[in-house]
């Protein structure tokens, strides 16, 4: 079998930490119980990678703990060469790392535009760029409700404005906490087509997802968690291999 | 009816700097959710600087130079304090900041009489605003016509500020949630410590432009934060167009109020703010409180009764305290006997800030009410001391059950005003129904009798009432009951879901705190013979709420430890120094920084970390 099994394995190819995501040892707590044992991944430049896992599993707590916003601890915790280990969430954040949150977050107070604005960080040399005229390029809806407050969108509606306002900060990668999540399915269609585009940019994903289906549309390599442990890394084909990957991964 | 113009437009000549005021207490709460105590310090600061540079600077330019260079430099030591004292703390308990600006205060009131001298002071007037105009057969000052169009004004260019400025926009969207900007990249840090010295610069603006209308003194501070902390509720917390449109109401209430119904003048406010969250829970304008952090409770460390060895601790501690008359004087034993009332006070407050989760603001009303309740039962009822004391608690249940039901609809920092507006109200009612009360002159001639007639006899009294509420107030923390209180206060809703009502729970919270305050109040009117309004403003409200943070709002003894800390130190500093607010400032916010979950939490803190570290291989958070 050719899928590595994690935890243990040191990146491998050709040292994706350096301008790619490499986790390794990720520990994590909520209060005094820990949530997180152990989780590594890598994420390499301009991939989408999926994080899959049953409900409870550690996806959101771990793309949580990469930004900084829970209490971590990790033996590697690199992004782009640099050590985002000690950095409180706004470095890591400028540092071309975005995050779109589970339940979208949107400002609802703010418009649109000025929900956009709130993202906005300078350019950055070898990232795509981003003006809220290419995204609504990109989401069509968002541009023909400029000056409506997030609080008077669709679920849909707020989600895409959820990515688009990460864009705005012109990030290197994006971690994505289920972006299909309470979506009609003709919107969830949109928001794949929608993610392929932006990895057409040279935008890599890490998709947490707990839909199998989803994330076969967009994903070209998986991690796989159960009880906040790592318990497979590999391609998508790897993963159908794999009996235990995917007992990991049925519905209870 | 001239005349009532010109009382309409005084009254919207304050609501300015009221408004300025009120916003920035907003602005700063909305963003860092810090209860700014010190805003009013800021404010007074400012008009005492300002009454220096307007002395100093000539000319038209040097007067409007000064005022402006005033609110800066005075919003350069805002941020200075944030920097230094708020950015250490703010993962601290929510209400810990509190006593961080409670110190601020106390530092600010010294060094104001320190700087400035205990007088007042009167400074120059606005160049080409010194006289006045004929408007409707009256004299209005120019400055006050000056005064009127300010607010406005200061009111767009806020709006304009927040709507169509970078820096408005991150601050709405950190006020509505702080993670996920920080997760956009926005540094919080430097964005709070602007938005403080933002607050801090239009509360030492306000200060400022008082100049030409009243003298400087040493009281402008809490004069104003009272009135502030009003304007911001009534108009909704975060709101500034709440603020502004509930600075007009209140200013205009307190020019009419003294006019129209001069026996409620001083109560008037209190009503109308109670009024208005009867009818909108969130003020004018504002919206319903997301809570961004548990409450200030919330702890990971669960709470265990004493163990044996804890248990004798206690009881040789009692032992010992007992013994204290047999050692030493009259005055140290007077002493300790109102750091128990106060450890009483504390306690009772702790069931209801700790226990139940509900912030108060107004704790003085349920103590005042024991001690007018004594009042009442010997002069009004011809009753002796023991009979007093059974019947005062009562008259602080009765209170705080009917405030209680008043205030079901609310929670947060509402509930917490609506306390101080409960307490202010009982306060005004005592200042203001000589008949009943005395008035200022108070209610004397309450001495304790038999063998209470003593320091020492009086002293064993209060100490076996401090063992007994504090040991109720145990036996009910680890009841069921107390489960069901400590459940209703961390998650309301699954509580309910399992039979708890948390209105029902909080009812109780409310009557037990009451009854227990109100066991303090009677005992403090014995030991000082007397009753005055004071025993329900707004220092005594205070105090309580200092000595739990400062023993520790997470902790279960932290009352106790806080309480005797806070009052000894204080009645020490007193005999010690004149300067003795600037000391207990000072070492306040000594204790803020060092021991951020206070007395009893630090210690707690040690002991498990001491535990964890015999226990090779437990995983410690970092």
């Amino acid at each position: 079998m050719a899928a590595q099994q994690l935890p243990s394995s040191p990146p491998t190819a050709s040292e994706p930490a350096a301008d790619g995501l490499c986790v390794d040892g990720l520990n994590a707590w909520y209060g005094q119980a820990q949530i997180l044992h152990g989780v590594g991944l890598n994420v390499g430049p301009g991939e989408i990678v999926a994080l899959l896992g049953r409900n409870g599993a550690g996806k959101t707590t771990t793309l949580r703990a990469i930004m900084g916003l829970v209490r971590r601890s990790a033996r590697q915790l690199g992004f782009r060469g640099a050590d985002i280990g000690p950095m409180p969430p706004f470095a890591i954040a400028r540092r071309g790392l975005g995050y779109v949150p589970e339940d979208r977050r949107i400002f609802t107070d703010l418009t649109v535009d000025e929900n956009l604005e709130t993202g906005r960080q300078p350019p950055r040399p070898g990232a795509p760029q981003w003006t809220p005229e290419r995204l609504f390029e990109l989401f069509p809806n968002l541009g023909r409700m400029r000056d409506r407050p997030g609080g008077a969108m669709s679920g849909g509606e707020q989600q895409m404005l959820a990515i688009a306002r990460t864009l705005m900060g012109n990030p290197h990668m994006v971690l994505l906490d289920e972006p299909a999540e309470g979506l009609a399915p003709r919107i969830v269609e949109d928001m794949a087509a929608a993610l392929l585009a932006l990895k057409r940019e040279g935008l890599s994903l890490l998709v947490a997802e707990q839909n199998l289906n989803f994330a076969r549309l967009l994903a070209d390599r998986a991690h796989v968690l159960a009880g906040g442990e790592s318990r497979f890394s590999g391609t998508m084909a790897e993963l159908d291999a794999d009996p235990d990957a995917r007992d990991a991964l049925l519905a209870v | 009816m001239s005349f009532w113009i010109a009382q309409f437009l005084t009254g919207l000549a304050s609501a300015a700097s009221l408004f300025l005021v009120a916003s920035g207490l907003s602005i700063i709460f909305g963003v860092t959710r810090v209860v700014n105590f010190a805003h009013g310090a800021f404010y007074m600061v400012g008009a005492y600087v300002a009454w220096s540079l307007t002395e100093r600077l000539s000319g038209a330019f040097g007067w409007w130079g000064g005022v402006l260079l005033a609110a800066a430099a005075v919003a350069a030591l805002g941020a200075l304090a944030e920097i230094l004292v708020l950015r250490r703390i703010y993962q601290a308990p929510e209400l810990f900041q509190l006593l961080a600006t409670f110190g601020l205060t106390l530092v600010a009131a010294d060094l104001v009489v320190m700087l400035w001298g205990p007088d007042e002071l009167v400074g120059r007037r606005a160049p080409g605003f010194t006289g006045s105009i004929a408007l409707f057969d009256q004299m209005i000052p120019a400055w006050d016509l000056f005064l009127i169009a300010l607010g406005p004004v200061a009111l767009g260019l806020l709006w304009l500020l927040f709507n169509r400025t970078r820096f408005g926009v991150l601050v709405r969207a950190a006020t509505q949630d702080r993670e996920m900007a920080a997760a956009l990249g926005v540094n919080e840090k430097w964005l709070f410590t602007g938005v403080f010295a933002l607050g801090v610069f239009l509360a030492a603006l306000a200060g400022a432009l008082q100049l030409p209308r009243e003298s400087v003194n040493h009281h402008m501070d809490l004069r104003i934060i009272v009135d502030a902390f009003v304007v911001v509720v009534i108009g909704g917390l975060g709101s500034i167009t709440g603020a502004f449109v509930a600075a007009l109401l209140v200013a205009q209430l307190n020019a009419f109020g003294i006019l129209l119904f001069p026996k409620i003048s001083l109560v008037i406010i209190f009503l109308v703010m109670a009024a208005v969250l009867a009818v909108r829970p969130w003020g004018l304008l504002g919206r319903p409180d997301v809570a961004q952090r548990p409450p200030a409770a919330t702890s990971a460390r669960p709470w265990r009764p004493l163990g044996g060895a804890g248990r004798l601790a206690m009881a040789a501690l009692v032992l010992a305290a007992a013994a204290l008359p047999f050692v030493s004087g009259d005055y140290l034993v007077i002493a300790a006997t109102e750091t128990l009332i106060f450890a009483i006070l504390a306690v009772s407050l702790h069931v209801l800030l700790s226990v139940a989760g509900v912030a108060s603001f107004g704790h003085a009303a349920f103590f005042g009410l024991g001690a007018y309740g004594v009042a009442l039962a010997v002069k009004g009822l011809g009753l002796g001391m023991g009979a007093a004391l059974a019947l005062a608690p009562l008259v602080g249940l009765v209170g705080a059950g009917l405030f209680a039901l008043a205030a079901a609809r609310l929670s947060g920092v509402y509930l917490a005003m609506l306390t101080l507006a409960f307490a202010q109200i009982l306060w005004s009612i005592a200042f203001q129904w000589v008949e009943v009360t005395g008035g200022d002159n108070g209610v004397l001639g309450l001495w304790p009798a038999g063998f209470a007639a003593q320091p020492a006899g009086f002293y064993w009294l209060t100490l076996g009432l401090a063992v007994l509420v504090i040991g109720v107030s145990r036996v009910i923390m680890f009841s069921p009951f107390g489960y069901g209180l400590r459940g209703a206060r961390d998650e309301a809703r699954r509580a309910a879901s399992i039979g708890v009502s948390p209105g029902l729970m909080r009812w109780c919270a409310f009557a037990i705190a009451g009854t227990g305050a109100a066991v303090a109040g009677a005992l403090f009117a014995f030991l000082k013979g007397s009753v005055f309004p004071d025993t329900l403003a707004i220092p005594v409200s205070v105090d309580s709420l200092v000595m739990v943070l400062l023993g520790g709002v997470q902790t279960t003894l932290g009352p106790l430890a806080g309480a005797v800390a806070y009052k000894a130190l204080s009645i020490w500093l007193l005999s010690q120094t004149q300067w003795s607010k600037l000391a207990l400032g000072l070492v306040i916010l000594a204790v803020v920084l060092a021991f951020p979950r206070g007395l009893v939490g630090v210690v707690n803190q040690w002991r498990d970390r001491w535990l964890t570290q015999r226990r090779p291989g437990h995983g410690e958070p970092p």
